[in-house]
C-alpha cells in the first residue's frame, strides 16, 4: 500500500487519538509525507492552540497559511462555522442577537454534535470542491473523536426536520465511504492508550460504519541487539578492558532501561495486535530534538516507508 | 519496596495533612498515578484517605480493586494497599470511579421539590444531552463529587483526579456555566408562556424563537420549554451548592498538585494551567515532573579505537539518552522557571515545591509500582523548597 495512493481523490483523514500520544504529530506527520509525495494537502486545525502552526516555525496562524510546499493549513473554529451557518441561512441579522443573548450557546447544547456538525459540514464542502488531493483533519482527543464524529447520528435522533438535519444526513454518508473520509487512529505503546485505542476502534466502526486506515503506533524505541549487555560485567567482559568503568556503567544502564522498556512496547504492540486487525504503521522515538520541520521529515519517510509495507487494501 | 520511611517530602506532608488535594495536569501525564499514591501515602500515614479517579487504567484499576464506574467509594481491603503490614495500623484507602451522568442525576433528585419534577428531569432529552455532552460537565461533577464526599464521607484525605481533557481546568468555571445557563433571562422568558412577564415579552423575543425552530425543528425547541419548565425552583439549590464547591477549592486546607512531563507541549500546557490557578487565586502547592528518562552521565563519550559493532550499538544507545535528557532537563529549567508564579512572589505561592518521577522500567499497574513511584513522588523536592503545607489539618 502506499501514502501517496492513500492520500488522493481528495479523501478526508481524520487524525484521532487521546491527548499525550501524539496525535498532532502524526496529522502534521501525514500532511508533510503527502506533500512530499507531490500531493496537494490542506491540514485542518479544528481546535486552535493545537501546536501545529509552531512545528512548522509559525508562532501562531490566523487564518489559511501554506506552511511547506504544497501543504496549508485551515483553522477551523466551531463558533465561526455556527455564525456562517446562520448568515447562509438568511439569519446574519439574528445571528448576533442569538449569540449576545446566549440562546445560540443554550441551542448548541440542546443540539448534541450541532457545533461539531457543522464543522464537519465545512470539511465536506472541502471535499466536494476538491479544495486539495488530500484533507488531514487533526482531530479531537480520542474521547472526544467519539463524540465529535458521532455527532452526525446523534443529531439524526435528535432533530427530524431543517438544515442541520440535512447537513446530518451528508456528513454521514461521507463518513461511511472509505473512499471519500477514513479515520487514522493514533497511539502509543502503552496499556491506556492501546486499550482507548480498541474501544475508539469498536465505536466508531460499529456506530458509525466508519473505515479505519493504518493505525499509528509513536513513540516505539529503537531495536538494538543489546540483550545481554545490561549489566557492566557483560559489557565488561565484551569490552576486554578497552573501556573505562565509568562509562561501562553508563553503557550497563542505559542498555538495560532501552531493552526493558522497549519489551515493555512490544508487549502492548502484541496487544494492540490481538485486538485490532489493522495494518500498523510504527513511528520512531526521537531523542534529539522537540518536534519541527526536520523531525517531522523524518517521521514523515519513516511513515511513508511503514505504508509500503503495508499489504494494498490493508 | 514501601513507602514510608521517605513520605516525609513536600508531596508526602501534603499527604499527611491537607484534607482534599486535587490533582491537575493535561492527559497522558501521569495524573491518575499520581492521586493513587498520594491517596496511598495518606493511608500509610494513618489517615482515612479516599482517592476519585475519572478514568484510570483498567490494570490501576483493577490493583484499587475498582472494577467499574460507582457512585461511592469503597474501601479496599487493607492486605492489597499494605501486603507487608507496615504502615499505620489507623490507615484506610477507599477508591471510587466517577460516574458523571449518575453524580448529576443525584444532584438533580436531591434538588428537586417532589419525585416527580426529579423524574421529568432525568427524562428530559436537553437534560441528558447537558449531563453528557455538555463541556465541562464531568469536570463539574468530579468537583460535585468532591464536595459530597467532604461533606457526608468523613474522610480525612480526599484526593481528586481531574479528566483527562485540554481544558482540565474548566472545572473552575462550569458551575458559573450551568448557573448562567439557568439564568439565561430571554430564556426564562420565552420559556415560561405561564408567568406574567410573558405578557411584556416582545415580538423580537418569539421572532428569535421561530428562527431557532426553524433551524433544529420545533421538537428539541420543546424540549428546551419542558426542561426549563421542570427546572423551576431548583436554580438557587444550584447556585448555592456551585457557589460552596467554588468555596471548598479556594480554601486553604485544599492543595492543588499540577502534574505535568518533561516535554515542550506538557510544559507549555502546565504554564498555562499555573496561570489559571494563579488567576482563579488558587495556589499551587507541589509541581510533579512524571516520567523524567533516567540520566545516564553528562557527556556523550565515543567508543573506543577499532569497537566491535556490538559496542558501537552500545556507544549510540547510550548518546540517545545522554541527548534526550539534555532536552529534558532544558525543559525543566523551563518550568522551574515559569511555573513557581511571577518574579518577586505571589503570596500564596512560596516557590512551588517540584518532585521528579522518573519512568521506570517496569509498567505502573500495581501497588508495588505505585510504591515504587511514591519512593520519588514524596521525597524531597528537586528545587529544594519544602512544602507550604501549613495547614495542619490532618
Amino acid at each position: 500500500m502506499e501514502l501517496a495512493e492513500w492520500c488522493s481523490s481528495s479523501r478526508v483523514i481524520i487524525v484521532a487519538g487521546k491527548g499525550g500520544v501524539g496525535k498532532t504529530t502524526t496529522a502534521a506527520t501525514l500532511a508533510v509525507a503527502a506533500a512530499r509525495a507531490g500531493r496537494r494537502v490542506l491540514l485542518v486545525e479544528l481546535e486552535g492552540k493545537s501546536g501545529l502552526p509552531s512545528m512548522f516555525g509559525f508562532e501562531s496562524i490566523s487564518g489559511e497559511l501554506e506552511v511547506y510546499p504544497g501543504l496549508t493549513i485551515l483553522p477551523l473554529a466551531a463558533d465561526e462555522a455556527l455564525l456562517e451557518y446562520l448568515e447562509d441561512h438568511g439569519l446574519k441579522r439574528m445571528s448576533k442577537r442569538l449569540v449576545q443573548s446566549g440562546v445560540l450557546d443554550i441551542v448548541a447544547t440542546a443540539v448534541p454534535g450541532m457545533k461539531e456538525i457543522l464543522v464537519l459540514g465545512r470539511v465536506k464542502a472541502l471535499q466536494r470542491e476538491r479544495a486539495a488531493d488530500v484533507i488531514v483533519v487533526d482531530g479531537p482527543a480520542a474521547g472526544h473523536a467519539v463524540t465529535f464524529l458521532l455527532s452526525p447520528k446523534g443529531l439524526l435522533d435528535a432533530v427530524r426536520v431543517g438544515p442541520v438535519l440535512t447537513q446530518a444526513l451528508e456528513v454521514t454518508e461521507m463518513l461511511a465511504d472509505p473512499e471519500r473520509a477514513q479515520v487514522m487512529l493514533v497511539t502509543l505503546p502503552e496499556e491506556t492508550p492501546v486499550n482507548e485505542t480498541a474501544e475508539t476502534a469498536e465505536t466508531l466502526v460499529d456506530r458509525i460504519g466508519l473505515t479505519l486506515g493504518p493505525l499509528v503506533v509513536n513513540g516505539l524505541y529503537p531495536d538494538r541487539p543489546l540483550a545481554g549487555l545490561t549489566s557492566p560485567e557483560e559489557v565488561r567482559a565484551l569490552a576486554g578492558g578497552a573501556i573505562p568503568d565509568g562509562e561501562v556503567e553508563h553503557l550497563a544502564r542505559a542498555a538495560r532501561f532501552l531493552t526493558r522498556r522497549r519489551h515493555l512496547q512490544e508487549e502492548q504492540l502484541a496487544r494492540l495486535a490481538d485486538r485490532l486487525d489493522l495494518g500498523r504503521v510504527v513511528l520512531p522515538f526521537l531523542f534529539a530534538s522537540d518536534i519541527g520541520r526536520a523531525e517531522l521529515e523524518i517521521l514523515s519517510e519513516a511513515m511513508a516507508a511503514g505504508f509500503s509495507a503495508l499489504p494494498v487494501g490493508a | 519496596m514501601t513507602a514510608a520511611p521517605e513520605a516525609d517530602g513536600p508531596l508526602g506532608q501534603l499527604a499527611g495533612r491537607r484534607p482534599i488535594i486535587v490533582c491537575c495536569g493535561s492527559g497522558g501525564v501521569g495524573k491518575t498515578t499520581t492521586a493513587a499514591v498520594l491517596a496511598l501515602a495518606g493511608a500509610r500515614q494513618g489517615r482515612d484517605a479516599v482517592v476519585v479517579t475519572i478514568d484510570p487504567a483498567k490494570r490501576l484499576a483493577n490493583a484499587l480493586g475498582l472494577d467499574a464506574l460507582s457512585n461511592t467509594a469503597h474501601e479496599i481491603d487493607r492486605s492489597r494497599w499494605d501486603p507487608d503490614g507496615t504502615a499505620a495500623p489507623e490507615g484506610r484507602l477507599s477508591a471510587l470511579m466517577l460516574d458523571t451522568k449518575s453524580t448529576f442525576d443525584h444532584l438533580v433528585l436531591k434538588y428537586s421539590t417532589d419525585p416527580a419534577q426529579g423524574e421529568r428531569i432525568l427524562e428530559n432529552r436537553f437534560y441528558r444531552n447537558i449531563s453528557g455532552f455538555l463541556s465541562g460537565t464531568q469536570e463539574y461533577m468530579a468537583m460535585e463529587k468532591l464536595h459530597e464526599l467532604h461533606e457526608e464521607g468523613g474522610y480525612e484525605l480526599i484526593v481528586i483526579d481531574t479528566p483527562p481533557t485540554r481544558n482540565a481546568l474548566d472545572f473552575l468555571d462550569a458551575p458559573a456555566r450551568l448557573t448562567r445557563l439557568l439564568d439565561n433571562k430571554l430564556f426564562r422568558l420565552v420559556m415560561a408562556p405561564t408567568r406574567a412577564s410573558f405578557k411584556v415579552a416582545n415580538l423580537a423575543l418569539q421572532a428569535v424563537f421561530r428562527s431557532v425552530s426553524r433551524i433544529i425543528g420545533t421538537e428539541v425547541v420543546e424540549d428546551l420549554v419542558l426542561f426549563f419548565q421542570a427546572f423551576e425552583g431548583m436554580e438557587d439549590g444550584f447556585r448555592q451548592r456551585a457557589h460552596r464547591v467554588l468555596e471548598l477549592l479556594s480554601d486553604e486546607g485544599t492543595a492543588f498538585v499540577l502534574v505535568t512531563a518533561p516535554a515542550r507541549d506538557a510544559v507549555s500546557e502546565a504554564g498555562y494551567f499555573a496561570d489559571r490557578l494563579e488567576n482563579a487565586g488558587l495556589a499551587i502547592s507541589g509541581l510533579v515532573v512524571n516520567r523524567i528518562h533516567p540520566e545516564f552521565g553528562a557527556d556523550v563519550p565515543a567508543p573506543p579505537p577499532g569497537a566491535t559493532a556490538e559496542i558501537g550499538e552500545l556507544y549510540a544507545n547510550l548518546a540517545d539518552f545522554v541527548e534526550l535528557s539534555k532536552r529534558e532537563r532544558a525543559h525543566l529549567e523551563g518550568l522551574e522557571r515559569s511555573v513557581p508564579g511571577p518574579p518577586g512572589g505571589h503570596p500564596r505561592t512560596p516557590g512551588v515545591p517540584i518532585v521528579r518521577v522518573p519512568l521506570l522500567e517496569v509498567e505502573v499497574c500495581d501497588i508495588a509500582s505505585l510504591s515504587e513511584v511514591g519512593g520519588y513522588l514524596l521525597g524531597p523536592a528537586s528545587n529544594g523548597t519544602a512544602s507550604n503545607g501549613r495547614v495542619g489539618a490532618g
